[in-house]
């Protein structure tokens, strides 16, 4: 049970903690978690991508998501975080309307992908756009080539053909980091591989459809801590052609890939900015405590 | 000998029925009837299996697999029971070929859509009622239904230009109605395993339900689907009151009219079921030996469907973590 805590009075605007932006700032040093290295990280020129304005989602009478208001910029990682049932992953799925699917579910405030409202597009346009990558490893059933070209071909058809996606599935797993590991076997069923192999191989399927935003829910929480270095360096890579926002439980995680964090708590968004200032100096006595295992 | 009861846990229940562990009583008459039914199953299963084969090899000549039943007098040298086969294969067929594409599309109506939740508990209700229905009872309705003179196209018509009601089409689709809720039921049961995740993650690529339905569902359930299919084909290969009512258990094909293919379908026939029925002591051929045989033919044709059956779904289990 985390500790009783004051909530953020309902009737004030969402109070966000956040000091001047500015930078890739990421603190040397502190991602020394112990098998764990740091990854080189290339500078990037953040430009904004996907907006939410006082996002609100219920299910039913419970809040799961009070107000939100939150950017995300493509050339930086942004990292949620939060004890769970603070609605961190409610938000991610949020953005690319999957909470949609929830039966109950209800949206209030506005999700903006490049200023322009997502219930304007059609969701299955939005998904393509926006990328998402599960907890568990979840390749379909066929073959590991398919697997990247499910996204490719239209609605449950053969086309187009192998030879006219070849390139692109190859360029997808070249970009998850899975190309070498698989060249020999792309007809192999794709269920056959070991867990990290099949995570990035889920990558390498939402690359292939060229998303602009990839959403990633505890990318790692089921994998090896190799697999997992793995997939952080090829998240740190990608933020340079693509936003990412990564929810995670693990702090060690989120200070190795995030360029921005955001602390949730309780529906609301408590605490957001560089990534070295939230685990270093945060503002919010709620984030220190969190950050420092206090709870969560 | 120590080693191998070590290895299948054998010693560990004999230690516990010794008592060398603190199980009580209970527990211990507990496991070893537990134990005692499944070795007792076991032992059921292989009598089976061995007296019809014992007593099929006695009596099967391969003649009697090709060649046509005789109208005999009793007693033995009744020609062979090639139609029966024919029949047993042709109704297993049509049956299957009406109950798997129809029960699919049920088991994924209730498990992917199952929208307004009241019609979803209709249909949940229909198909336990055709499920517990007994079979004859199916037979005579549908002799009621297809004795209309609306039906008049799928069985021969008798006097009166009333239709006979009896067929390998009418009972290929009664027979269907056995297998459809076994085809239901596991497709359903396959598609509830598949976690939540994995449909979300087709939704996250663009795509819509139908297509994720076509492509990753069913492809994933396709292990269950087969189960299903197997089942149910054994249910209408077994069924004898069905082939009495609605196909006329007559000795030969039957046929009805001249269109080839057609006719026999329209026609008159018999299963291996019925034709061990009319030869054993309780029905009217009197020529058990006929029937020993041709129940060990029926037993073959089951055991092939579901090696067959299982060839064709077999494949990686797909499985994800919850």
């Amino acid at each position: 049970m985390p500790p009783p805590v004051r909530r953020i009075s309902v009737e004030a605007p969402p109070t966000v903690a956040q000091p001047p932006a500015g930078g890739n700032g990421h603190l040397p040093g502190a991602a020394a978690a112990p098998g764990l290295r740091q990854m080189p990280r290339p500078e990037t020129t953040p430009v904004e991508r996907m907006r939410t304005e006082e996002l609100s989602i219920a299910y039913g009478a419970k809040l799961a998501v009070d107000r939100v208001s939150i950017t995300v910029r493509q050339g930086e990682v942004l990292a949620l975080i939060g004890p769970s049932g603070c609605g961190k992953t409610t938000l991610l799925r949020s953005l690319n309307r999957l909470v949609d699917q929830t039966p109950g579910a209800v949206r209030g405030g506005r999700i903006l992908l490049d200023g322009e409202d997502v219930d304007r597009y059609d969701a299955t346009f939005l998904r393509r756009r926006v990328g998402m990558l599960f907890q568990q490893p979840n390749p379909f059933p066929m073959s590991i080539f398919d697997n990247v070209a499910y996204g490719l071909r239209e609605r449950g058809s053969k086309k187009p053909s192998k030879r006219e996606l070849e390139p692109a599935v190859t360029e997808a797993l070249h970009r998850a980091g899975l190309f070498e590991e698989v060249k020999d076997n792309l007809d192999h069923p794709a269920l056959a591989l070991s867990g990290g192999q099949q995570q990035r191989l889920c990558i390498a399927r939402s690359l292939a459809v060229g998303p602009e935003v990839l959403l990633l829910d505890e990318p790692c929480s089921a994998l090896d801590p190799l697999s997992t270095q793995t997939i952080e360096e090829t998240i740190v890579a990608l933020r340079s052609e693509i936003a990412i926002v990564i929810v995670t439980h693990n702090l060690q995680q989120a200070q190795r890939v995030a360029d921005h964090v955001a602390f949730m708590y309780l529906g609301d968004l408590v605490e957001y900015g560089e990534a070295a200032q939230v685990f270093g100096s945060p503002v919010v006595e709620r984030t220190r405590e969190y950050v420092s295992g206090g709870f969560g | 000998m120590s080693a191998y009861a070590e290895r299948i846990g054998l010693s560990g229940l004999l230690g516990r029925l010794r008592g060398d562990e603190s199980w009580s009583v209970g527990d211990r008459i507990g496991l070893a009837m537990a134990w005692g039914a499944g070795l007792l199953l076991c032992l059921i299963a292989a009598s089976i299996v061995l007296y019809m084969l014992f007593r099929g090899l006695q009596y099967l000549s391969i003649d009697d697999l090709f060649s046509h039943p005789e109208a005999g007098l009793g007693g033995g040298g009744s020609g062979g029971f090639l139609d029966a086969i024919e029949g047993t294969l042709l109704v297993a067929v049509l049956g299957t070929v009406i109950a798997a594409p129809l029960g699919v599309a049920i088991a994924v109506w209730l498990s992917e859509y199952g929208r307004p939740a009241g019609l979803a508990r209709a249909v949940e209700s229909g198909v336990e009622i055709v499920a517990g229905t007994p079979s004859i009872v199916l037979a005579i309705f549908g002799l009621l239904v297809f004795q209309q003179s609306f039906f008049g196209l799928f069985s021969p018509v008798g006097e009166g230009a009333t239709p006979l009601g009896r067929s390998f089409v009418i009972a290929g689709a009664m027979m269907s109605l056995i297998a459809l809720p076994l085809v239901v039921g596991a497709t359903r049961e396959a598609l509830q395993a598949i976690p939540r995740h994995v449909r979300e993650a087709s939704y996250a690529l663009g795509k819509d339900r139908a297509s994720t339905i076509r492509r990753v569902l069913l492809p994933a359930s396709r292990r269950g689907i087969g189960t299903g299919i197997t089942l149910g084909m054994g249910r209408i290969v077994g069924d004898t009151a069905i082939v009495f009512i609605l196909l006329g258990a007559t000795l030969r094909f039957e046929p009805n009219g001249g269109v080839p293919v057609w006719d026999v379908l329209t026609g008159n026939g018999s299963t291996l079921t019925t034709f061990v029925y009319n030869n054993s002591p309780a029905g009217e051929g009197g020529a058990p030996e006929k029937a020993y045989a041709a129940a060990f033919v029926l037993l073959l044709i089951v055991l092939v469907l579901n090696f067959l059956i299982d060839l064709i779904t077999r494949g990686r289990g797909a499985s994800w973590t919850r």
